[in-house]
């Protein structure tokens, strides 16, 4: 069997499967499907430091070949998540990623520190791409300075654990924005979060989202993940993990083609939720299948002449 | 650490027809699945489906209420409500689908008490499991409201010890009468329980009678829902203390009295 570890500086990975923050709940929910501890790691679902309603329904609407999503970061806070749920998950065997959101650099830092301390939690993903809050979210995804000040935040109270820095694709130069998180420490980083997009009903004539805009993710939005996957690869030296439409082996691999280290599985996994534990064996397979020699020597082989 | 949830498998179309003799007309359709061996389904769970024909098109699965489970095959009544269902409506025996299941919350079933069952139009789908795997169906009365003929529904098999009637909805004054009855029935099982099915403006006027008569009252919720399981977020429903509540998980059936949309429906 092909040897699919794979470190990301920090963060050993037992394979580069990781399933993708808000598509899987705190983990428990897949339990039934899956060993969790099969995964490479997961995200969960994005934490604040109290709890948050979230946004009205409608939240979701489904669009040709994906979906919107306007949930609005519903969570239960931190201290829930570390006192409910995280004892329960397999964090020895496997990386449980935790996601953090705020409203301010100072908040983000405050999550930071009560995370850092946490045995359990394998790194933090900063989550600087939420297109679905009113303050902060998407925000400080969009202007490398804000990038940067949420990064070092995080990082300055972070202790050793690997800081991820989640990208925004609703930005005109994404590779500046990575640039700008890679020089303010961020370890790793993951993209892409959402598209900002909209649906409605001509009949009704209201949108189909409560919150009007939300986030376009789905086989759609693969073209353009792999596009600024491969611009953020050529502009910064940390590892990436990559996500956006993966809902096979064959997309998995084009994402790590292009250069990701690691990649994200979001959608699929409301497609079957068994989706990304089928991944972790199918991975190897195709890889074989296709005639690469190991991971390592796949990654980033795109050929350009 | 397990926690409880369905199984997923994938699993062969059996065969996908009409529901009775005009169902075609309404886009009304018996589904049969193979069953991948559920272990045991409570009366008012739910499972997803998501045909291979989805492709990568249509990326959600559709939850669809167990009709039937018997240990052959998983039955399902749908009526064509979308993109999704339009596809499912096309599915020939042996065709591909993923399914999700058996998910989320059933009926209480309580053999001893006066069990008042309330369905309006496809909200007849759980019952016919909820009554056909009832330790005591003497003790059940059926109330059904419907508009296509009776022939399109699964209601001659529902044996119902205590009374089993349907209405139908024809003309203006059908709707009143119809809830005059709805009232009557709820009245005299006060002190037993009252489980609905059906549209929402339906499922509020069987929570205000129940509220009105004090009875123990179950709703069904369908609320648009991506994953089944509990981790989208986007089904969820406000609860009695103001919280979301995922309908997938913590439903699709509910004490009304658990939930805020019907906290109201009393007074």
């Amino acid at each position: 069997m092909m040897d699919m570890r794979v470190n990301l500086g920090k963060l050993s990975l037992k394979n580069p499967v990781v399933t993708a923050s808000g598509t899987f709940g705190y983990g428990l929910e897949f339990s039934p499907y899956g060993d969790l501890a099969k995964l490479g790691g997961f995200v969960v679902k994005g934490l604040s430091l109290k709890p948050r309603m979230g946004n009205p329904v409608p939240r979701l609407a489904e669009t040709p070949c994906g979906m919107l999503n306007a949930i609005g970061l519903q969570n239960a806070g931190v201290n829930a998540f570390l006192r409910g749920m995280l004892p329960q998950l397999p964090w020895r065997e496997t990386a449980v990623i935790a996601n953090l959101y705020a409203c301010d650099p100072d908040e983000f830092g405050e999550l930071a520190s009560i995370l850092a301390a946490e045995e359990g939690v394998a790194a933090l993903e900063v989550n600087i791409s939420c297109p679905n809050v009113k303050e902060g979210g998407v925000l400080f995804g969009q202007d490398p300075a804000q990038a940067a000040r949420v990064t070092e935040a995080v990082k300055k109270r972070a202790g050793d654990k690997p800081v991820i820095v989640k990208l925004s694709p609703n930005v005109t130069d994404i590779a500046a924005i990575a640039r700008a998180a890679e020089n303010a420490g961020a370890d790793i980083l993951s993209l892409i979060n959402t598209l900002s997009g909209m649906s409605v009903d001509i009949r009704t004539r209201k949108p189909r989202l409560a919150n009007v805009i939300g986030g376009l993710s789905g086989p759609a939005i693969k073209p353009v993940a792999l596009r600024c996957v491969h611009q953020v690869r050529k502009a910064v030296s940390i590892p990436i993990m990559g996500m956006g439409g993966i809902s096979s082996a064959e997309d998995a691999l084009e994402f790590i083609l292009v250069g990701a280290n690691a990649v994200q599985v979001g959608t699929a996994n409301f497609m079957r939720p068994d989706f990304s534990f089928r991944l972790v064996d199918e991975l190897p397979l195709l890889l074989k299948k296709i005639g690469a020699k190991s991971l390592d020597e796949y990654r980033g082989s795109l050929r350009l002449d | 650490m397990k926690i409880e949830g369905g199984q997923c498998d994938d699993v062969r179309v059996l065969s996908c027809a009409p529901a009775g003799e005009t169902g075609r007309k309404y886009g009304m359709w018996v589904l049969d699945v193979e069953n991948p061996g559920w272990p045991k389904v409570i009366a008012g769970q739910f499972a997803m489906l998501r045909p291979e024909r989805f492709g990568l098109t249509l990326v959600w699965g559709r939850p669809l209420s167990i009709c039937r489970a018997e240990p052959d095959r998983i039955r399902f009544f749908f009526q064509e409500a979308g993109r999704g269902t339009a596809v499912m409506a096309g599915l020939a025996p042996g065709e591909k689908l993923t399914l999700w299941g058996p998910l989320g919350k059933g009926y209480a079933v309580e053999p001893e008490t006066p069990t008042l069952l309330l369905a309006g139009g496809m909200g007849l789908a759980p019952f016919v499991e909820y009554v056909l795997s009832h330790p005591a169906p003497q003790n059940l009365h059926l109330v059904f409201g419907h508009k296509p003929e009776l022939s399109c529904y699964p209601f001659d098999a529902l044996a119902c010890g205590r009374g089993r009637e349907a209405h139908r909805e024809e003309k203006p004054g059908d709707l009143e009468a119809f809830l005059a009855v709805l009232d009557e029935r709820v009245k005299a099982y006060a002190d037993g329980l009252v489980l609905a099915c059906g549209p929402k403006p339906f499922l509020t006027a069987v929570a205000r009678l129940g509220a009105k008569y004090g009875a123990r009252t179950q709703i069904s919720l369908e609320n648009r829902m991506a994953c089944g399981v509990g981790a989208c977020l986007g089904c969820v429903e406000e609860d009695a203390r103001g919280h979301y509540a995922q309908v997938c998980k913590r439903g699709p059936v509910f004490w009304t009295k658990d939930l805020k949309f019907f906290q109201g429906a009393g007074s």
